[in-house]
């Protein structure tokens, strides 16, 4: 059975050993966030701020910025990306 | 309170009078005393050209000339240039070739190239981006307007 | 991927607002009158960096023709919270101390204070009279002076973000990041040829034509309204509101027409002085900046500071590509790095990547967007190393780019993999032109190419549509129309519909009257507006397939709809026609969208310049200028290939003269339209476009944003033309007579 796959930015990959891409389970984005709570305590902290994403912080799944943030929904074979959020002029 | 004086003028084809303050700018003067607010302001010094208009059939930037100086004068601006309801050909030119995109330079590239037309009815392409050199336009890149001058010269000589 | 044959999406339509366009009629935030109306203005600060020991407003206040003066303090003390700036999140004290300084003033035109006056002339002769007790301190200009050991500090309590992590360290450094990808040591082990360039940009200002300008009423009943020339009204709203301590419900947003924005019409800068003014005089108020404010006191883009080192193997393949960003943001963290990094290599397939990127407070006005803010300084650096490698292995500049370009699938140093991209299609396009293998016909001439990426952003976006019994629709949006997007969003609803462009009357409203719309920028408005009316549109479909069931006296589901035509059996109508019937079928029908779309697509960008330097003054001549871009699919080919005509003149003027000059205490001794030079008509020649459509498989119609990735390549492709002319690799913007002079001394030497 696969497991999406989450990227870990650079600066992040002190909380995970230096991990850049770690596979965990998880249906949406916050459950994924969850379940890497777990592995790597610490981790959630850096990306989430009162239950929301960080603000400049956007997720982007299979390669799509995506408007539902957390909520957005994740399969067995996806990456997760967390990117600076940028928005152009 | 500063003095005002009164000025006696024609714009568009019709007498104006107004009261100003000798300091005051004819562009200051078109778009706040007289509701003539076609007439852009970019700069204020001279280098934008969205503020022209023709003076006497002189093309200025209306920025640069004093209220007062309109004393006598026959003014043209963009509110001057339609035929009645019916667009100037310039105008028309300027529309069926995308020669704007924000369309605040519009109305001193309208009223310039119309001065270039009535004096050069086969204007070069080189003759008309000189022409043009003191309006500024920052979205276009000029091309379009380049060639909406060039199609409403055409009309105009057919 | 099949060819659609649309009625619509691809022609040329009059844009709707053209008639008052080009008579004068068209009201930008400068024309708006009001009975009563009193003008502001705004004192700002001769110093780039000082403390505010004392301001007294008294002999200004007592001045004849004077109804207020506000300041600083005047503001509501309201807690630390974050704001969004439409261009990202920010600290409402860093928003609420730009428009109005707090014990300090950064930069140079730095706002003081403001007062509101009978005319504008009273006003400015009463600030004169505003007495300000300045404690000169000495002030760091560029990125490398402000990371100094011991540069003057900006802010006593901004502290480094260091990889994320916030470090208890007092510095200009807002933020330091890094993206790393691969083995960058293993990658340059394997290289044949590196190349390594320092490069240094200075700022440049989006130099849109009309100056920035609000008009605000503290109404009676405690509303706020404003009118002003703005890229997002709700941003308006909602930053205002929040200055102000009030309700986002308590303000209401008119934009006007808006005479250029370039994404320096984002930020708040006047609305929330004019709205105090007017609370204090009971009036309207209006305050229009000059254009020296302009230049000294908005938001251009950061000056920077690049080192950019590509390593590539004799056959042509990069193999490791690292890059340090120092941008300045200006008197305020926040300059747009993050999204530079994100194109400092994204036209290219690499495998080994480390970008540093630097965010540097400095006493310079604080920057704002423009255009793919971040990308440009960072393709002139990248742009030009290529070109001197792909020489150096005595390969074609576009061959070479051919071999290394980013694809579907690959992955980005920030980490995802590209979804449909056309940056193969871009450079092949480029190839193909006539331009490419032209004769230069003359000495001193050069040919040189560049190309460059921006990844658009979707964000959302309302509209409602209604049906007049004509068979015409009324399309109400909220996006400032800078562009003549008012139409091409009129255009994908009248596909929908089957009825023509013109029977679509658009119109951009304010923010009680449409649901919450993102900025106009980021390239998102025909692509996330037009979504929603083509949402609005099928919801319409939707509506009146029931209509046509009812007179047809059959279900909804046995209606179908093609081109403007219903049709069920053996029945049709029109929709013209239906539309005539509403009123018999249960009345008036309203259609509605709201979007906050997924399935942007990025668009690749590539220009082919060719100049002629002169080699006794360093004067650049531009001889033929063509740009190539990926719109997926033009809704309107004339305003696409105005986007890339605009943005490509303003990547020439960025290249060749613009720059702010400041001088060593920090004052811009350019700050005219006629000493800051931006391309005039005589500057340019005809700029060729090619649209190149690779559809965008996330949109309805397969459309990019267009807006933005026509800025990147210029400056890049100017300097490598540049480069075969006269024989000198530039390493500054701009590229100016005196610049190029000494390029070529130094060389002769």
């Amino acid at each position: 059975m696969t497991v999406p796959t989450v990227y870990i930015p650079t600066l992040l990959q002190a909380v995970t050993g230096g991990k850049s891409a770690i596979e965990v389970a998880g249906a949406t984005v916050r459950q994924v966030i969850d379940n890497l709570e777990q592995l790597y305590p610490g981790i959630r902290e850096r990306l989430m701020d009162q239950g929301k994403l960080r603000p400049n912080i956007s997720v982007a799944v299979d390669g799509e910025v995506t408007p539902m943030g957390l909520l957005e929904a994740v399969g067995p074979q996806s990456e997760v990306h967390f990117v600076a959020a940028i928005k152009g002029g | 309170m500063h003095n005002k004086v009164r000025v006696q003028t024609t714009i568009n084809g019709e007498p104006q009078e107004f009261l100003c303050e000798p300091r005051q700018s004819l562009l200051e003067c078109l778009r706040d005393i007289l509701g003539l607010t076609g007439t852009k302001e970019g700069c204020n010094d001279g280098n934008c050209g969205a503020c022209t208009v023709l003076m006497d059939d002189r093309v200025v930037t209306s920025c640069l000339v004093l209220g007062v100086e309109a004393e006598g004068c026959q003014i043209t601006t963009i509110e001057g240039i339609a035929r009645g309801s019916d667009l100037h050909p310039l105008q028309r030119a300027f529309l069926e070739n995308a020669a704007l995109q924000c369309g605040v330079c519009t109305p001193g590239f309208i009223v310039t190239a119309k001065a270039l037309l009535d004096r050069e009815p086969n204007p070069s392409e080189e003759q008309i981006r000189l022409w043009l050199a003191n309006n500024l336009c920052r979205c276009t890149g000029y091309d379009k307007i380049i060639r909406a001058v060039e199609q409403a010269a055409q009309e105009a000589r057919a | 991927m099949k060819t659609q044959e649309y009625t619509v999406i691809g022609t040329r339509p009059i844009r709707h607002d053209g008639a008052d366009k080009v008579t004068g009629r068209a009201l930008y935030g400068a024309d708006f009158q009001m009975a009563g109306l009193l003008h502001g203005f705004i004192l700002r600060s001769p110093h780039a960096h000082a403390r505010i020991r004392r301001i007294d407003t008294s002999k200004a206040a007592a001045f004849p023709g004077v109804k207020a003066v506000v300041t600083a303090d005047d503001f509501p003390q309201v807690p630390e919270r974050l704001v969004d700036l439409g261009e990202g999140d920010t600290p409402l004290s860093y928003a609420r101390g730009n428009v109005l300084a707090q014990g300090k003033v950064l930069y140079r035109g730095h706002a003081v204070a403001a007062i509101a006056a009978t005319s504008v002339h009273v006003a400015e002769e009463a600030a004169g009279l505003i007495e300000v007790d300045y404690e000169v301190l000495p002030c760091a200009l560029t990125a490398p002076d402000a990371m100094r050991e011991g540069a003057p500090i900006l802010h006593e309590d901004l502290k480094t973000k260091e990889f994320g992590e916030q470090t208890s360290r007092v510095s200009n450094v807002a933020e330091h990041f890094r993206h790393v990808m691969g083995d960058i040591e293993a990658g340059f082990a394997e290289a044949d040829i590196t190349v390594e360039r320092e490069f240094n940009t200075a700022t440049v200002h989006q130099g849109y034509i009309e100056p920035h300008n609000a008009t605000a009423l503290w109404n009676n009943d405690g509303r706020i309204l404003v009118w002003c020339s703005t890229q997002g009204a709700f941003v308006v709203r909602d930053v205002t509101a929040c200055i102000l301590d009030v309700p986002v419900s308590r303000v209401k947003v008119t934009p006007m027409e808006i005479g250029g924005g370039f994404g320096g019409k984002i930020p708040v800068y006047l609305e929330p002085v004019a709205a105090l003014l007017s609370k204090k005089t009971g009036k309207p108020v209006r305050i229009v900046m000059s254009r020296k404010d302009v230049f000294e006191a908005t938001g251009p883009t950061p000056g920077s500071n690049i080192k950019v080192k590509i390593g590539a193997r004799k056959d042509g393949r990069i193999t490791a590509a690292q890059a340090y960003l120092a941008y300045e943001a200006g008197a305020y963290p926040g300059a747009m790095v993050a999204s530079g990094a994100m194109c400092v290599f994204a036209a290219y397939d690499i495998a080994n990547v480390v970008i540093d990127g630097f965010d540097v407070v400095v006493n310079k006005p604080s920057t704002a967007a423009y255009r793919a803010p971040g990308a440009t300084n960072a393709a002139f650096a990248t742009e030009t190393v290529v070109d001197e490698i792909a020489e150096k292995l005595g390969m074609d500049p576009l061959d070479f780019r051919l071999k290394n370009a980013a694809k579907e699938g690959t992955r980005r140093a920030d980490g995802p993999k590209y979804r449909r991209i056309g940056c193969v299609e871009v450079i092949e396009a480029m190839k193909k032109h006539p331009h490419y293998t032209a004769p230069l016909g003359g000495p001193n001439r050069g040919r040189g190419v560049a190309v460059g990426f921006w990844f658009n952003v979707g964000l959302p976006s309302s509209c409602t549509i209604s049906v007049s019994a004509d068979g015409t629709v009324n399309l109400v949006e909220g996006s400032t129309d800078i562009g003549g997007t008012r139409t091409s969003i009129a255009m994908q609803a009248a596909e929908v519909l089957g009825i023509p462009a013109e029977s679509v009357r658009p119109t951009v409203v304010d923010t009680d009257s449409v649901g919450f719309t993102a900025v106009t920028g980021g390239s998102r408005t025909t692509f996330a507006t037009g979504w929603a009316a083509y949402e609005a549109a099928q919801d319409i479909v939707r509506q009146m397939k029931e209509r046509a069931a009812k007179l047809w006296e059959t279900d909804a589901a046995s209606v179908t709809m093609e081109r403007g035509v219903f049709r069920a059996a053996d029945k049709s109508m029109t929709f013209q026609e239906l539309a005539a019937k509403l009123d018999q079928t249960g009345g008036p029908v309203v259609g509605r969208g709201a979007v906050n779309p997924r399935g942007v697509g990025g668009s690749f960008s590539g220009n082919i310049a060719d100049v002629e330097v002169d080699p006794d003054t360093g004067k650049v001549t531009i001889l033929r200028f063509t740009a190539v871009q990926d719109a997926g699919k033009a809704i309107h080919p004339s305003y696409v290939e105005g986007q890339m005509q605009g943005g490509s003149a303003q990547g020439i003027g960025w290249a060749l003269n613009e720059e702010y000059w400041m001088n060593g205490s920090g004052t811009m001794m350019n700050s005219s339209l006629l000493d800051y030079r931006m391309p005039t008509a005589l500057d340019l020649p005809m700029i060729d476009t090619v649209i190149v459509e690779v559809p965008n498989p996330g949109h309805p119609f397969g459309a990019r944003g267009v807006g933005e990735a026509n800025i990147i390549p210029p400056p890049a492709a100017i300097a490598n033309a540049i480069y075969h002319a006269a024989g000198v690799r530039m390493d500054r913007l701009p590229m100016n007579p005196p610049a190029i002079m000494e390029a070529i001394w130094k060389q002769r030497d």
